[in-house]
């Protein structure tokens, strides 16, 4: 696992908007390697917008986040292309992130039948998989994992969900945001409406 | 890495490779076969215009392709990804614009001589007209590129990038097309020195564009 000495997962007084709208504020997590997070809330109470501001993509709107050891993402978008076979779409990632052995992530989560169908023709859950078989091949020791048990069924949930608990269990932190309930041992959970704006905040 | 993302975008937007890529040079073909139609077949007419109309078909050729440029790779989340394994925007873009040229400056300066033919065109006509468009769309993808990552977080970006790209590529056409009517390189010069600005500027701007995109 690259940068597997001590991962850590950090954010202090975060508070992020979307829009003109505060989602969250005084939002603060530390995880180090073996812990994971379950996020949970309802939709549009930022728990995406928390993931994209951990990951540095986006700047929050207030507050600091930090993290040693490369960071993993896996959201609604797999970046597969849709008119590719998905064996070629995986292989592009498979090229950038060099990985070696790409057919242990494939066969454990059962893509094999699907190499030679195009992305476009995949189910929500089908390309769930694949973008978790990226995931799998980047060997990255932190996951940030946005509602990765949608649309899967339940022996796939079953899957990822020994998968996540394998990931932390070797070292790696795993944050994930999900209105599902999660079977995973040492699982802290984080409500995120405990951190939305109260009214007097707001006056 | 920069070699695999060149390869994947080369893949993506090359003519031929599916997906109507072939598009540009197909448009760029049709515009100089029905142009003698439409004027009637005297040949000087057409030995005097159609250079001019060459370049107004290359123009009008490089915003064709702008739609799929960066807007489906920002909603497949491509970008994101990439930037979570350390390449930089301006890199992602830098590559992205070498793809973009690659896909339809070579093919149209190819297409020039049959449709320097279909205009009967003369050798220094087409001589001025080939090193104008080796030099000139350079220029015309940076300015494409800037534009289609400008517009890709907008809804109506597709009408709007063909539009702003007219104005801003008014430089090149001037003195690409200028050349041909004075019938000398002179006016060549200040084409190449505008694309190679534009080259130099489009990675960068386009880059703090997508950055800016996500922040919606």
């Amino acid at each position: 696992m690259q940068g597997s000495a001590a991962p850590r997962l950090f954010a202090n007084d975060l508070a992020c908007r979307r829009g003109e709208r505060l989602l969250f504020r005084a939002l603060s997590l530390d995880l180090s390697g073996g812990e994971a997070l379950h996020v949970t809330g309802a939709n549009g109470t930022g728990k995406t917008t928390l993931i994209r501001a951990l990951s540095g993509l986006t700047t929050p709107f207030a507050g600091r986040v930090a993290h040693e050891g490369a960071i993993g993402l896996l959201d609604e978008r797999p970046a597969l292309d849709p008119d590719l076979a998905l064996g070629k779409a995986l292989r592009f990632w498979e090229r950038i992130d060099d990985c070696g052995d790409p057919g242990g992530a494939m066969s454990v989560l059962g893509l094999e039948p699907l190499l030679d169908v195009p992305v476009r023709y995949l189910s929500t859950g089908q390309r769930k998989r694949a973008g978790l078989a990226v995931l799998l091949n980047r060997a990255v020791p932190i996951w940030l994992l946005d509602e990765p048990l949608s649309g899967l069924d339940s022996g796939a949930i079953d899957q990822v969900t020994a998968l996540i608990q394998l990931h932390i269990g070797g070292g790696g932190i795993a944050l994930i945001a999900s209105h599902q309930p999660l079977a995973i041992t040492g699982l802290a959970t984080m409500a995120i409406e405990d951190f939305a704006p109260t009214e007097e905040a707001l006056a | 890495m920069i070699g695999t993302l060149l390869k994947r975008d080369l893949a993506k937007f090359f003519p031929f490779a599916g997906g109507g890529a072939a598009l540009p040079l197909v448009f760029f073909v049709a515009v100089a076969m029905l142009y003698p139609f439409a004027v009637g077949p005297d040949a000087d007419l057409l030995a005097r215009t159609g250079g001019g109309i060459i370049w107004i078909a290359a123009l009008l050729a490089a915003i064709l392709p702008l739609e799929r440029l960066v807007t489906q790779d920002i909603e497949l989340g491509t970008f994101d990804q990439l930037k979570l394994r350390g390449v930089t925007e301006e890199a992602m873009m830098a590559v992205r614009m070498l793809a973009h040229w690659l896909s339809f400056g070579p093919p149209l300066i190819l297409a020039a001589f049959p449709a320097a033919m279909l205009l009967a065109l003369d050798n220094l006509t087409l001589h001025l007209l080939l090193i104008g468009l080796l030099v000139g769309t350079p220029g015309l993808a940076a300015i494409g590129l800037m534009i289609a990552a400008l517009t890709a977080s907008l809804r109506t970006g597709a009408a709007l990038s063909g539009l702003m790209l007219i104005p801003l590529a008014l430089p090149i056409l001037i003195f690409g097309a200028g050349a041909l009517a004075r019938q000398d390189q002179a006016s060549l010069g200040f084409v190449a020195a505008i694309s190679l600005l534009l080259v130099a500027i489009a990675p960068f701007a386009a880059g703090v564009a997508i950055r800016a995109a996500r922040e919606v």
